[in-house]
């Protein structure tokens, strides 16, 4: 059936880009809000709005009832979850489909399939995914907790096998701290996903985080191509590129046709990223983990592929084929994405909502600022601190990071404290230039070189 | 007998405890000096403690647990 009207089941910037996509395809949209995000962008674009509860996440955006309640009384066909929130919530899923609506993902139990850490790995590894080297599943004992890190060696991960975008991990880093983490970890991971579950992986040092597109319709399985995200404070990404500009051409292929493999493996519907850590000092890739929603930096693929991965994702839900072949799916120069996040990044980072009293966006050849700002919106406390996405392209990596810098230098943000600083400083960083970074980069050099830098600064002012 | 409030630093959700399954920092009628922490507020995923930057007893509080609460909103009152 052709989707003529959708609920927008999120908030902030990705709310603002489901209705972009919804109305280029002559879709009318519902937008769904709490009590503090009644004047927010999303609201002002949509053709309605409901007000589904109070400010508290669980009460309004992470309430299934209300949610629902609401795609029920506007009368839409289908719902967006955009991410976070109820993007990956199976349930959710289950009750958006019970309730005779289209739920715009894969249906519920390739969700709770691919949701459920331990039976991802299970199902990559039978689709030919190498996986880091840990345990087979599920760990019942600390017996044998201590089997499998006798053979893989410390550091390792304990991770959740309920947990998920970098959350619920700890690192042991021999056998007396995984004998002290162990239980607490069992006993966190019940307290925050319901489910005690937990599986090892060994910690691979110096590796990059790549991640690849998926699209399917459960017939047709194709990739967009990877993205490098290793830039990350916290284990939450700051800066996206796409492609991954230093991955030899093999190991490129072989990693965007084992992501192709997976989907296939489970008759992947709809857009999905396949996650992995790849160790340049060997060559090797290992699957991580599967995020089954639109990814936040889902428009670097867009700007080297050109195709529209939110639009796509409608046009499957609806029961379209794919509307692309993977012959069809070229790579043309290079994208970066900068997270501009209400934070300071000179004060550790203090999360700062506030009201925007000057806002200019750049303009420009290849530049792209998805948000959800607007002069004179106040940003309320209670949710993500992302504002927006600088995306820029280039036909080379090097013009890519001078428009760049060009970009950031044209965006105000004036109100609030906004991470801008932090990204003029990577976007000129030599490091950064030449690649030369994994996922422990940034931490270090934002003791290191941007103290130094954001020091000098300070002193002038 | 005077009044003294405590007002939140940050625009936020209030919590009285630092998790759901301890008790709360401080119980209705306790007594409270300058770093002794009252709440936390949770200000866009993130955690920070309320101090109570006073000296007093008697603590009444006026924002419940897990409300939202705006900056400089009167949290909590003691009696000097």
């Amino acid at each position: 059936m052709t989707i003529r009207s959708i609920l927008v089941a999120n908030r902030g910037e990705i709310a603002v880009r489901i209705i972009k996509a919804a109305k280029a395809l002559g879709i009318r949209t519902v937008q769904i809000h709490s009590a503090a995000d009644a004047d927010m962008l999303a609201v002002k674009l949509a053709d309605e709005a409901i007000d589904i509860g109070s400010p508290a996440p669980k009460k309004s955006y992470l309430n299934v009832e209300a949610v629902v309640n609401a795609a029920r009384a506007a009368g839409v066909d289908a719902v967006h979850p955009g991410y976070g929130f109820l993007s990956e919530n199976a349930d959710f899923a289950d009750a958006v489909e019970a309730a005779g609506m289209i739920f715009i993902g894969p249906k519920g139990d390739a969700i709770r399939l691919l949701g459920d850490k331990v039976a991802a790995r299970e199902v990559a590894a039978k689709a030919g995914l190498p996986t880091v080297p840990g345990s087979a599943g599920r760990l019942a004992t600390i017996e044998d907790a201590r089997a499998v890190a006798a053979k893989t060696g410390f550091p390792i991960m304990i991770k959740a096998a309920a947990g998920g975008g970098g959350r619920g991990i700890r690192i042991a880093a021999d056998l007396a701290d995984l004998e002290r983490h162990f239980p607490q970890a069992s006993t966190e991971a019940l307290a925050s996903f319901g489910d005690g579950g937990l599986y090892l992986e060994k910690v691979v040092t110096k590796a990059r985080h790549v991640e690849v597109q998926i699209l399917g319709d459960g017939e047709n399985f194709i990739h967009c191509f990877e993205r490098e995200c290793s830039l990350q404070r916290r284990r939450q990404k700051v800066w996206e590129e796409a492609p991954s500009f230093l991955l030899p051409g093999d190991v490129r292929t072989r990693l965007c046709e084992s992501a192709v493999a997976l989907a296939r493996e489970v008759g992947y519907r709809g857009a999905g990223t396949v996650e992995y850590l790849y160790d340049e000092s060997t060559g090797e890739f290992y699957f991580i983990e599967v995020n089954t929603r639109i990814q936040v930096e889902h428009p670097v693929t867009e700007m080297i592929t050109g195709i529209d991965l939110v639009e796509e994702m409608i046009r499957i839900a609806g029961g379209a084929p794919l509307s692309i072949r993977q012959a069809d799916v070229t790579s043309n120069g290079h994208a970066i994405e900068c997270r501009i996040n209400a934070e300071d990044p000179v004060k550790g980072f203090m999360p700062a909502p506030g009201t925007i009293s000057r806002l200019v966006a750049p303009q420009g050849e290849g530049v792209r600022f998805d948000t959800m700002l607007y002069e004179g919106y106040t940003i309320p406390p209670f949710y993500d601190s992302l504002i927006g996405k600088l995306i820029v392209w280039g036909a080379t990596r090097e013009t890519c990071l001078a428009r760049l810098r060009t970009a950031l230098e044209g965006l105000v943000i004036e109100g609030i404290p906004t991470t801008i600083p932090l990204h003029l400083a990577l976007a000129t960083d030599a490091s950064v230039a030449r690649g030369a970074f994994d996922t422990r980069f940034l931490e270090q050099w934002l003791e290191t070189e941007f103290a130094a830098k954001a020091g000098a600064t300070a002193e002038v002012a | 007998m005077s009044k003294i409030e405590i007002r939140s630093p940050l625009p936020g959700t209030f919590y009285r405890a630092s998790s759901p399954d301890v008790p709360p920092f401080k119980a209705d009628g306790d007594s409270v000096t300058n770093g002794d922490a009252i709440g936390l507020i949770e200000v866009m995923k993130t955690f920070q403690e309320v101090a109570a930057g006073v000296e007093g007893r008697n603590i009444t509080f006026l924002v419940e647990n897990e409300e939202p609460v705006m900056a400089g909103q009167v949290i909590a009152e003691v009696e000097a």
